[in-house]
């Protein structure tokens, strides 16, 4: 899974100083031999002083949750797992309805991944591989819309909402990004390259028609790019905090997100309880990520360096 | 952008013949003017007015924006916010910059070390920011004990201005670091292996190498990361919020400029200054896009934008 598609970047060649004579080659190749074990070593430990930084916040979650609040407060504190995890999980689930919750934020979440993937990759297709009037200018419409910062319009979104009568339900949060320019931007690339037009021509031929083609033809071809645009947009919709926070009034019908803010504003002292609830809604999560984590990862970075 | 199947054949009315791409594109067209354009310009609206969200309207004309000009509460929130990001943005370019080039070398263990640099990008920021906050607790967090482990001053990290810049800044570093290092190791690797094989030839050493042909290289790279932190840096909230509430702190030290938005028009209720607030955050916002476009187009003469293939 390599991650370089870029478009070649332009060469800026330095001034050229004259080339070196062949013995001072031969002994810089000597001495890079004997110091590449040393680099080597030196490398992964500086690497693996990164991975700990990164990993810790989590293990440490792990170490909070699975303690009591009193070894948590304690002097010197707690290094280790504890075992107080199902009684912790036990507090939080007197406290609030957290099964609620994440049913809500699963309800969510796979509702707007399910229409970003059928949404994007229809428009993405017919971006891609079909020209019509006005398309040019359109898709311009479609990337300037990038630039508009989503925080700009909590206020009148919110006064939209309650305009519909969808202030505390999950449309509010499904609905508005049930088709984004990222996503059609991003599988418009991917649809160009990799659907041949002569694919699409023959469908044609054969008296298929647009949707057919997208069903038979398209959603086949772009299988690697949907998973990923799924992932990110799973991942993005379980995380959602600050819309959910002012969209969902009702405190007994929440996202997780919401839900566990909550539960450590109220019951903020009892870390080993809100540590809890927190591992619970981490936990699916990485699970997600690590399940397709090396194809999500070069295509971040791959969209990335196309610009 | 010229190769097309299926061309105009027949002179036929352009929405009879092609009704199922535009159908098929429309979604996000309509969403976009209900979701999108309308609420922005209805903000505008909003803004000219003193609202309670409930009650009538009351023109105002540009009342709010004067208040927002002379309200100290506000340019603290600015003030923070590019504090702030200034603390964040540095440091974690810095740090993914040189974990890209560690990670470029011919090492072992490469896909696991980029899973776990890329796992903070992933998780809640809400769970992540609890625990922070109990990693940097003035009175039990693992911070000041191992301070006091080591005969330290503990430090006053959610009570003290610093402090608390400093915690939010540690939380946005650790969060992204991993995520631009990504994005560089792939700036790295699509630069040719010709181009380093030349300048050895030419007797560069790695020193000069990296200044003279790895960095001008990762410029457009470099500057993708520079401006996703910066629409990362100014719509900075769920740290603030989850860590020190909707007031930022003591002294709002950690008031950011989305988070006094939401501070004015969701617990004040106050939707007309709250509107201000988010065109003052647009007028920010597009002042750094048409910087960071002077930048893109001038160093490097192409067009960041409309690159439709």
């Amino acid at each position: 899974m390599t991650t370089t598609q870029a478009k070649p970047l332009e060469l800026q060649t330095p001034p050229r100083p004259s080339p070196p004579i062949d013995d001072a080659q031969a002994r810089r190749d000597a001495r890079a031999l004997k110091q590449g074990r040393v680099a080597r070593i030196v490398t992964h430990l500086a690497i693996l002083v990164g991975v700990f930084l990164s990993i810790f916040p989590f293990y440490w979650l792990v170490v909070m949750a699975t303690n009591t609040t009193a070894e948590i407060f304690g002097y010197p504190p707690k290094l280790i797992f504890g075992s107080h995890l199902f009684e912790n999980v036990g507090h939080v689930l007197a406290s609030i309805d957290l099964f609620g919750a994440l049913g809500n934020t699963l309800f969510v979440a796979l509702s707007c991944t399910v229409l970003v993937m059928f949404f994007d990759s229809l428009a993405a297709f017919a971006f891609a591989k079909f020209d019509f009037p006005f398309r040019r200018s359109l898709f311009a419409v479609l990337l300037a819309t990038f630039m508009i910062p989503a925080q700009l319009s909590l206020v009148p979104n919110f006064v939209v909402m309650s305009q519909l009568g969808w202030i505390g339900s999950f449309q509010a949060l499904i609905i508005p990004g049930a088709a984004n320019a990222f996503g059609i931007f991003l599988l418009r690339q991917l649809a160009s390259g990799a659907i041949p037009d002569e694919l699409v021509e023959a469908a044609r031929i054969d008296g298929a028609g647009f949707f057919r083609t997208y069903f038979l033809v398209a959603v086949p071809m772009l299988r690697g790019g949907l998973a990923f645009l799924g992932i990110f947009t799973f991942i993005g919709a379980w995380n959602d905090y600050v819309w959910p926070l002012i969209v969902l009034v009702d405190p007994k019908r929440q996202t997780l997100q919401v839900a566990l803010s909550q539960l450590s504003s109220i019951y903020g002292t009892d870390y080993g309880m809100v540590m809890a609830g927190a591992l619970i809604s981490v936990v699916p999560l990485i699970g997600v990520f690590l399940i397709g984590s090396r194809h999500f990862i070069a295509n971040i970075a791959a969209g990335a360096v196309k610009g | 952008m010229t190769t097309s199947p299926l061309t105009t054949r027949r002179p036929v009315s352009a929405l009879k013949r092609y009704w199922p791409q535009y159908l098929a594109i429309s979604p996000f067209y309509i969403l976009f003017l209900i979701f999108g354009l309308f609420p922005i310009v209805f903000s505008l609206y909003i803004s000219l007015h003193d609202w309670d969200g409930i009650g009538t309207m009351k023109w105002v004309g540009l009342a709010q924006f004067q208040y927002l000009l002379s309200d100290p509460r506000f340019w603290n929130a600015v003030s923070n916010t590019f504090i702030i990001w200034f603390m964040s943005t540095i440091p974690m370019l810095f740090f993914a910059l040189v974990i890209a080039v560690l990670l470029h070398q011919n090492i072992r263990f490469k896909g696991f070390y980029r899973v776990a640099y890329f796992m903070p990008n992933v998780t809640s920021m809400v769970a992540m920011a609890l625990v922070f906050g109990s990693v940097f607790s003035d009175s039990f967090g693992i911070v000041n004990s191992a301070l006091k482990a080591l005969s330290l001053d503990t430090v006053p990290w959610l009570t003290s201005d610093w402090g608390i810049k400093t915690t939010i800044a540690v939380m946005v570093i650790w969060r992204f670091t991993g995520y631009n290092a990504i994005i560089f190791l792939a700036g790295l690797q699509a630069i040719s292996s010709d181009v380093y094989d030349a300048a050895k030839m030419d007797g560069a050493g790695t020193a000069r190498i990296f200044a003279q042909v790895t960095i001008p290289m990762l410029r457009p790279v470099i500057l993708f990361t520079v401006i996703t932190s910066t629409i990362g840096g100014l719509s900075l909230f769920t740290e603030p919020q989850v860590l020190l509430g909707n007031t930022g702190g003591p002294n709002e030290s950690g008031m950011t400029i989305v988070l006094y938005q939401y501070n004015q028009a969701f617990t004040q209720f106050d939707f007309g200054y709250g509107s201000s607030i988010g065109w003052a955050l647009f007028v920010i916002a597009a002042l750094f896009a048409a910087i960071n476009w002077r930048l893109v187009s001038e160093r490097t003469g192409t067009k960041k934008w409309g690159r439709t293939k």
